[in-house]
């Protein structure tokens, strides 16, 4: 573990209930340790959303074999004939859309995580209202005015957007494919995505004087269209240069204009393999709201929803495969998600309407394949109410990504999640080492005494191995290296003259690997 | 529940307190994006009390900025010699005779032969034909664009978009260019009607009907998805905390069921057949309204008229309609006192007036409230605004109807350019029309990226150096002939000044106007002499080509510069 990796561990735990001096996190924009923690963003794991605008019928996507007369019961004029569903590996009850031919063949190869019935409790079935749960990581009957993407890099980068891009940080925290910004990324301050259409096309703006913006409403926008402007101009610079270092590799691609979301991933791995440190990209794909005409009369493996699902098949095998290619396929998580999933009943229209849980996917070779969840259960007699109840809640696949995948502390875990969300074995962890967290047990740190004044004796339980404490003070400061050692197995301990130190608050973090503990202990006298 | 605040939220959120942002040194920042405007900024407690303040240049540009797209030196010198309400009464005057339909500008193509419908003919009462679809879609949007570059100095243009927007559906949905115009002309005809009428027009009307499954919605199997919009959207909407419930939505559908499009006689009918006849239960939203179940060929609109003398009896009705007025007219932030001053006693005068368009629009633009120097400036254009209004402002000049492929070809040119800035008319995003009017918290910041600002300036600067040439015709704005209209375009000062002033809201401090002259007009120097002899030498002898190249060179320079700033990005 390098010193950068070090600092970036070392404020889990302990620190989380724990407010210094009356300041929080985001009052360290300026001392050494969030300094640190802020470049250890630099690590280079990105994740890509893909947003399926409209409410994707998950009943179609994957298919619950083991029930297929009651399907037939309920949707017999849109369920896909059963002979024509594909069969995943080592699963008899569940399969997938015929469209989906590339995807199922990732799925085998353990590329692809399936998580079944992702919802939230008190489903909303209008679609802005669920888009907006789902980009804010709202609770059903909660307005939240940043989204979830924009409260986890806002601590990423601290004080967003004043100051950047600067040196420590030239590119864009996020990056959104197409015209519009999402909420998922609104911050605090300011949206923290940038939104392209094109890296290798951006128009100057001319620059010159700018007159103070006037203290009113119209100053308001001024100063908000001014920094745009600055940042356009300064990011469409690294972007260029991103997309001008790396090509796409992948002759699996469909022609250019045949398959949006295909496009969209093109430009994604490109500007990944060309070196721009962007952490989060976000593409869609829409027309999922199939209240009509979702599938073909009498051909149900055709139609609108099969167009549509084969587009993301052959789009993310391709992307996946180009990721492959330009070596950069570990550093990349893939997750599909859509406001809601459609009615367990059809209509006569040929489609869904608006309806619940639905499944999630995750996808990259840090992935762990396979079906997580159960089939939904789908009644015999469905009424129109009728909708699948969640098994899983969206914001747990968020705290996953957040913990698993980028590693975030537990502080900005629950800053960004705001609630704690169980984690699901949907992740690789082994090759993060992450999980070397749980080998520290965080129960078995303390100090005595505490308060303390000439000693304090600070104990812990390590599996063994090199073993590093440290002391902080108040503000988040290292203060000194207290023992760096060897250890073995079991209940060690290390005591520390306090004399010198002034009285008030201090930190000491037990770290081993990445796994760390952080405590509190009062200098008194 | 409430809406929390993002500090609050951050507060509740994190078990850490958030300190005050520290102050930088590189930016002159002042928390720009977002909802809660920052505490040091003015506010306004102005409500709808008439104004009778001066009616100067500056509260005509305000009205014009906020009630046409763009303006030009002639509109603004139209409106010199009224008082405000003459003004306003004027802007709100709109002929009642529909403009002319749009035309066949593409069969003179092979490709685009029109069997039915002679080239220069109108397309609109057709028989539909799934392989010219796409070729009178465009004629349409070609068209509308037409409607907006023309000077007609009233409302019609933007309060059209405003009902495109809150009665927003797709032509890539529709799928029938008939439906689309017909469509269109009724919100164009109603746009300062009766807003009642208006809605249940709608309902029934066929493009809707398509656009929101009306047309398969049937007892049988009732579809949802206008019944909800309907509420959601369109009439209640979901300001409050108390709204209707999911029964609610199914209960509309109901009423709704039966509604079906013919597509020969371009027009929508209903089918007893397909009627729900049974009674519909509401909630206690609507106070447990039983709407009765009817037979017969009545019975849809009977119900359906049932339904929305339910959902116009709850007060939130009107108030949510104001409130898009204001956020399409005013600004986004609606805070309590213009809840109080504004929206509560603009919502009355709605209820008061039977629901009359023009009335409350009336009411707004000429109140205190519109006229306060604070709610000035303070809107981002929609990206249509920029295109049409910097063209008007120009006063570029279109191909004459002698050349109706030409003409068509030049409009649509201007539609795509909006719609690469994020505003295609005809086709907003989906059901709830353009973020930039209702995503809490950015609203019209939605419109400002890194991707359509520099688009945004990219129109102008195509306009003012290449220009667009097709079919042997040349769009670009003719500078000179813009700045000839001034009073002394010899004079660098009154010259930049009066072009700042119809280009900024946020006038441009002396500084600032002394640096443009000096860059662009006098090219470095210092004395304003190099300008006026370069003016005068280009008057005195007009077909003289380096006498003209000379003050081009120099007024596209500067007419860039006007453009890219960010006080141009403001209306």
């Amino acid at each position: 573990m390098n010193r950068k990796d070090f600092l970036r561990k070392s404020i889990t735990g302990g620190l989380a209930p724990v407010v210094i001096n009356g300041m929080g996190v985001k009052a360290f924009a300026e001392n050494p340790l969030m300094q640190f923690l802020g470049k250890a963003t630099h690590d280079d794991r990105v994740l890509v959303l893909i947003q399926l605008n409209g409410g994707n019928d998950g009943i179609n996507t994957v298919i619950p074999l083991d029930q297929y007369s009651k399907l037939m019961a309920v949707r017999s004029n849109i369920a896909i004939a059963e002979n024509k569903v594909l069969k995943i590996t080592n699963n008899t009850s569940t399969g997938l859309h015929p469209g989906m031919t590339d995807f199922r063949n990732m799925y085998n190869d353990g590329l692809v995580s399936i998580i079944q019935s992702v919802g939230y409790p008190n489903p909303n079935y209008s679609h802005f209202r669920a888009t907006d749960i789902w980009l804010t990581g709202s609770d059903s009957d909660q307005n939240l005015e940043t989204g979830w993407m924009g409260r986890y890099l806002d601590q990423e980068y601290l004080d967003y957007p004043n100051g950047y891009p600067n040196a420590n940080f030239p590119d864009p925290p996020a990056v959104q494919i197409g015209y519009l910004i999402s909420p998922a990324f609104q911050g605090a301050d300011a949206s923290l995505a940038m939104s392209i259409t094109d890296p290798n096309s951006f128009y100057q703006f001319v620059s010159g004087t700018v007159d103070p913006a006037p203290n009113t409403p119209a100053g308001h926008e001024l100063t908000f269209l001014r920094l745009v402007a600055q940042q356009t101009q300064q990011y469409s610079a690294v972007i260029k240069a991103a997309a001008g270092k790396a090509a796409n590799l992948s002759t699996l691609y469909p022609t250019a204009g045949q398959n949006s979301l295909s496009d969209q991933l093109k430009i994604v791995a490109q500007l990944i393999a060309g070196g721009l440190k962007t952490k989060v990209y976000m593409v869609s794909l829409g027309g999922f709201d199939t209240h009509a005409q979702q599938v073909v009369s009498g051909a149900t493996d055709t139609g609108n929803h099969a167009k549509l699902l084969s587009q993301i098949s052959v789009a993310v095998n391709a992307f996946q495969d180009d990721l492959k290619k330009l070596n950069i396929a570990d550093r990349v998580l893939g997750m599909t998600f859509s406001e809601f999933g459609r009615r367990i009943i059809s209509n006569d229209s040929l489609g869904t309407d608006h309806g619940a849980a639905a499944p999630l996917f995750l996808f990259g070779t840090q992935v762990n394949g396979g079906l997580l969840g159960t089939n939904p259960i789908i009644p015999g007699s469905a009424t129109v109410n009728d909708n699948i109840p969640m098994q899983y809640d969206f914001r747990s696949v968020y705290s996953t990504v957040l913990k698993n995948w980028f590693g975030v502390t537990n502080v900005e875990l629950n800053n960004t999640m705001l609630k704690p969300y169980p984690t699901l074995n949907v992740i690789n962890t082994s090759a993060t080492g992450i999980s070397e967290r749980d080998l520290l047990n965080p129960e078995s740190v303390s100090n005595y005494p505490n308060p303390c004044n000439e000693y304090t004796t600070i104990q812990f339980n390590s599996s063994g191995g090199l073993v590093r404490v440290a002391l902080y003070d108040s503000t988040g400061k290292l203060l000194k290296v207290l023992k760096e050692a060897t250890f073995t197995d079991g209940t060690s301990s290390v005591t520390i003259n306090t004399s010198h130190l002034a009285i008030g608050l201090y930190y000491y973090q037990i770290l081993q690997g990445s796994a760390q503990v952080m405590k509190n202990m009062l200098v008194a006298r | 529940m409430a809406k929390i605040s993002r500090r609050i939220f951050l507060k509740d959120a994190a078990t850490t307190i958030v300190q005050e942002k520290p102050t930088f040194a590189t930016i002159d920042y002042i928390d720009p994006s977002n909802k809660t405007l920052p505490r040091h900024l003015a506010k306004t407690s102005t409500g709808l009390t008439e104004y009778t303040g001066l009616f100067n240049e500056a509260q005509i540009l305000h009205l014009l900025r906020r009630t046409l797209l763009g303006l030009s030196k002639a509109d603004v010198d139209f409106f010199k010699t009224k008082t405000m309400s003459e003004a306003v009464d004027s802007i709100l005057n709109i002929p009642p005779n529909p403009p002319p339909p749009p035309l066949n500008n593409y069969g003179n193509n092979a490709n685009t032969a029109d069997p039915t419908v002679p080239f220069g003919q109108t397309w609109v009462n057709a028989a539909v034909n799934p392989n010219l679809e796409g070729a009178r879609m465009s004629s349409f949007k070609s068209w509308w664009i037409r409607l907006m570059l023309t000077p007609n100095r009233n409302i019609s243009e933007k309060m059209t978009l405003f009902w495109h927007n809150h009665f927003a559906t797709q032509t890539t949905i529709v799928q029938d260019s008939r439906y689309v115009y017909k469509h269109h002309s009724l919100l164009r005809a109603n746009c300062l009607g009766d807003f009642k009428e208006l809605v249940k027009q709608v309902t029934i009307d066929p493009a809707m009907l398509v656009y929101l499954n009306g047309e398969d919605n049937t007892k049988k199997s009732p579809d949802e998805n206008y019944g909800r919009e309907l509420q959601e959207l369109f009439t209640i909407g979901k300001d409050i905390a108390e709204h209707y419930t999911e029964d609610d939505v199914k209960a509309a559908a109901r009423v709704l069921t039966g509604w079906r499009n013919s597509r020969t006689n371009i027009a929508s009918f209903f089918d007893t057949t397909k009627h729900d006849t049974n009674n519909k239960q509401f909630s206690s939203f609507y106070n447990n309204t039983v709407i009765n179940g009817r037979t017969g060929t009545n019975a849809g609109m009977d119900e359906l008229n049932d339904m929305l003398n339910m959902i116009f009896a709850h007060q939130e009705t009107s108030k949510y309609i104001c409130r898009k007025l204001y956020r399409y007219f005013i600004y986004y932030v609606i805070d309590e006192s213009v809840e109080t001053n504004v929206i509560e006693p603009l919502a009355k005068a709605f209820r008061d007036s039977n629901y009359d368009i023009k009335v409350v629009v009336s009411k707004l633009l000429k109140s205190e409230h519109f006229f306060d120097p604070l709610n000035m400036g303070c809107m981002i254009k929609q990206p249509i605004d920029q295109v049409i209004g910097s063209s008007r402002m120009m006063e570029l000049v279109f191909p004459d109807a002698s050349n109706i492929q030409t003409q068509y070809a030049h409009w649509i040119y201007l539609q795509q350019f909006s719609a690469l800035c994020g505003q295609d008319i005809g086709d907003p995003p989906n059901v709830a029309g353009w973020p930039a009017y209702y995503e809490d918290p950015q609203f019209y910041e939605l419109w400002i990226n890194s991707d359509t600002l520099p688009k945004r300036n990219l129109y102008n600067d195509t306009m003012l150096y290449n220009g667009f040439n097709r079919f042997s015709f040349k769009l670009i704005y003719d500078t000179i002939s813009f700045v000839n209209q001034f009073p002394n375009p010899e004079d660098p000062n009154a010259l930049i000044s009066a072009i700042s002033t119809l280009c900024h809201p946020v006038p441009l401090s002396q500084a600032s106007k002394d640096t443009i002259k000096k860059a662009y007009l006098l090219s470095g120097q210092d004395s304003d002499i190099y300008w006026t002899d370069a003016w005068n030498t280009y008057k005195n002898n007009p077909t003289n080509a380096a006498a003209k190249k000379t003050i081009t060179d120099r007024l596209q320079a500067m007419m860039k510069y006007m453009f890219g700033l960010a006080e141009y990005q403001l209306c």
